[in-house]
């Protein structure tokens, strides 16, 4: 237990070093949010602006990780209004020299573009290439924008929340023409346990 | 002169070498490589989404099956998550329960590696002496949570059974043993000949590709970087652990090898640390937060609330409060992480699962471009690839 209180009070202790106020100063109305999350620190930027703020958070501040991108369809989180961008993408980044970590996040409406940020980490190649396909996320000067890792042919962006957990289509073999052919999927959606208890308020 | 064209080459899906269902582009100048062009996802299970289905509790066996070699140290990285986000103490000796499973998995994880890598590059005794090895490690898996391989064992708030009575002395059975086993996997390989000429200076990654491309765990300390989240980012109990951190000079596939045979022998040591704390300090082994675990279950039988709190944490699952963490763990690949999305309901509202292994594999184009085309087999090998974390 003491153990814990530790950790977390180094962790405040060494939360100054890393100045986030001077991403401010630097790309003015570019930010729209910084926040102190759970693990670390969260930046909310703009579309326009996250290119020349990932060279400058890789170049001056240095992270030179990026762990993970990500995407997240928030149309059925609580709290979403109509007219709310539908999409996050979310940047962990991580700092080896300061042994920070950052998370960044660009909100965007249903067809917006972002640009990629392979510019600036090579890795961000095939994450670009996961929330495009996932989530139809298009992403700017991607060098090479393909599906990766659902079926050759595959139609749809399986992580949306309006994408049925079944799919839309099955596969099957045909006897008549000796091949796999796709088929509309016939298989209907079997909720368990439904996500909150109706009638319950669970604060 | 005739023109000579670059041939096109399909290595996979079903290449013995390719650890699983890889299928690999390969543009050949002759026997070089010339571009690699990994199509993954032929293990694609859609957990992700799926996730997003079940309550919290039963996503933990899906976090066995992503790396299928190394189950805990999955489960580690999903378990803190969710007590970050419900701000949950972990008693102290689930820690320690923990940290020992986790490095018995590493050295699991480094066996099934060693073992496979050099049977893809012709080494066959390697194979059967590191999964003599393995035996023993699943008799611990079973013995604690009756499953071999897919243990569902490291639950959020702790773990789910005390350790057997016994288990203890055969773990440390082992750690007294096991070095000597590992003594007998480098008189195999080390100073091997043809082990030498296939790995030393294949796969060149220096510091600034190692980090341009995301690399971690002993790929990136291969490299020459001195980076373990089990000592930068503490987790559990890993701050009271002794245990050195070994790091690579040149960052080619011989130092990769030499980095996860000695983190073998350290993590042999921090079993060791953790045994004999265990035997000495009995305690809980499950946080005893309301939220988070069930009750007993001679409570339950006697009082009427407790049942039905029982009958909800298992039906309804618990509720993890509104709000965003992302996790990792040291996992025997790299960094293992998740980034998990509450909404204050009983299951996810998204869970992205960062897998060290997809970063790797997608470093293998720019890793193999100018090396033999066996030369592909040993990289891959030495990026300790498993599709399971690739495909999710």
């Amino acid at each position: 237990m003491s153990d814990m209180n530790q950790n977390t009070d180094q962790r405040s202790d060494q939360k100054p070093m890393l100045d986030l106020a001077c991403l401010q100063e630097h790309f003015g109305d570019a930010v729209l949010a910084i926040s102190e999350g759970i693990d670390c620190p969260v930046v909310v930027l703009d579309r326009k602006s996250i290119i020349d703020v990932c060279h400058y958070l890789k170049d001056e501040m240095g992270f030179e990780i990026m762990i993970d991108l990500c995407g997240v369809d928030m149309s059925e989180y609580p709290g979403f209004m109509e007219g709310d961008a539908r999409f996050e993408v979310v940047y962990n980044l991580l700092s080896i020299q300061h042994n920070k970590r950052l998370r960044l996040k660009v909100l965007l409406a249903e067809r917006e573009l972002i640009n990629s940020a392979v510019e600036v980490w090579p890795t961000a190649n095939w994450f670009e290439r996961e929330a495009f396909e996932m989530y139809g996320i298009i992403f700017n000067h991607h060098p090479d924008l393909r599906r990766l890792l659902t079926d050759y042919g595959f139609e749809g962006h399986p992580m949306r929340k309006d994408f049925p957990v079944v799919g839309r289509a099955e596969m099957f073999f045909d006897e008549e023409q000796w091949r796999c052919v796709y088929r509309p999927n016939k298989v209907e959606n079997r909720v368990l346990i439904q996500r909150t208890w109706p009638g319950v308020d669970r604060g | 002169m005739a023109e000579i064209k670059n041939y096109t080459l399909n290595f996979g899906p079903q290449h013995p070498s390719a650890h699983g269902v890889l299928r690999l582009v390969l543009e050949l100048d002759g026997e070089v490589v010339e571009r690699a062009d990994p199509h993954i996802g032929l293990l694609h299970r859609g957990t992700e989404k799926l996730f997003e289905q079940k309550t919290y509790l039963q996503n933990v066996p899906y976090f066995d099956r992503f790396d299928y070699v190394s189950m805990m140290a999955n489960e580690h990285a999903y378990a803190l998550a969710v007590e970050k986000l419900m701000d949950v103490e972990v008693p102290e000796r689930a820690q320690y329960i923990r940290v020992m499973y986790a490095e018995l998995t590493r050295i699991l994880n480094h066996c099934m590696w060693l073992g496979a890598c050099a049977l893809d590059i012709g080494a066959m005794t390697v194979f059967l002496y590191c999964f003599r090895e393995r035996e023993d490690i699943f008799d611990f898996y079973e013995e604690v949570s009756g499953a071999r391989m897919h243990a569902a064992y490291f639950r959020p708030g702790g773990v789910s059974q005390d350790l057997p009575a016994g288990l203890l002395e055969k773990i440390k059975g082992f750690t007294d043993t096991f070095p000597t086993y590992i003594n007998e996997y480098e008189t195999l390989l080390t100073e091997n000949r043809i082990w030498k000429q296939r790995n030393v200076d294949i796969g060149v990654v220096d510091k600034e590709a190692a980090l341009a491309w995301g690399f971690s765990g002993p790929m990136i300390r291969g490299s020459g970087v001195a980076w373990d989240l089990r000592k930068t980012q503490p987790y559990d109990v890993y701050d009271k652990m002794e245990f050195d951190i070994p790091v690579g000079a040149t960052g080619d596939c011989y130092d990769r090898y030499l980095v996860r045979v000695e983190e073998m022998r350290q993590s042999n040591e921090i079993i060791r640390q953790c045994v004999a704390w265990l035997a000495d300090n009995p305690g809980s082994i499950k946080s005893d937060d309301a939220r988070l675990s069930r009750p007993s279950r001679d409570s339950m039988k006697g009082d009427m609330e407790t049942l039905i709190h029982h009958f909800k944490h298992f039906s309804e699952g618990y509720h993890v409060p509104e709000g965003e963490v992302y996790a990792a763990v040291e996992h025997p690949k790299g960094e293992f992480g998740v980034y998990l999305v509450a909404d204050g309901s009983n299951k996810p509202y998204r869970m992205k699962v960062r897998a060290s292994g997809f970063a790797h594999l997608e470093a293998l184009d720019y890793m193999c471009r100018g090396h033999m085309l066996a030369d592909v087999v040993a990289i891959l090998g030495t990026q300790d690839i498993v599709f399971g974390e690739v495909d999710r």
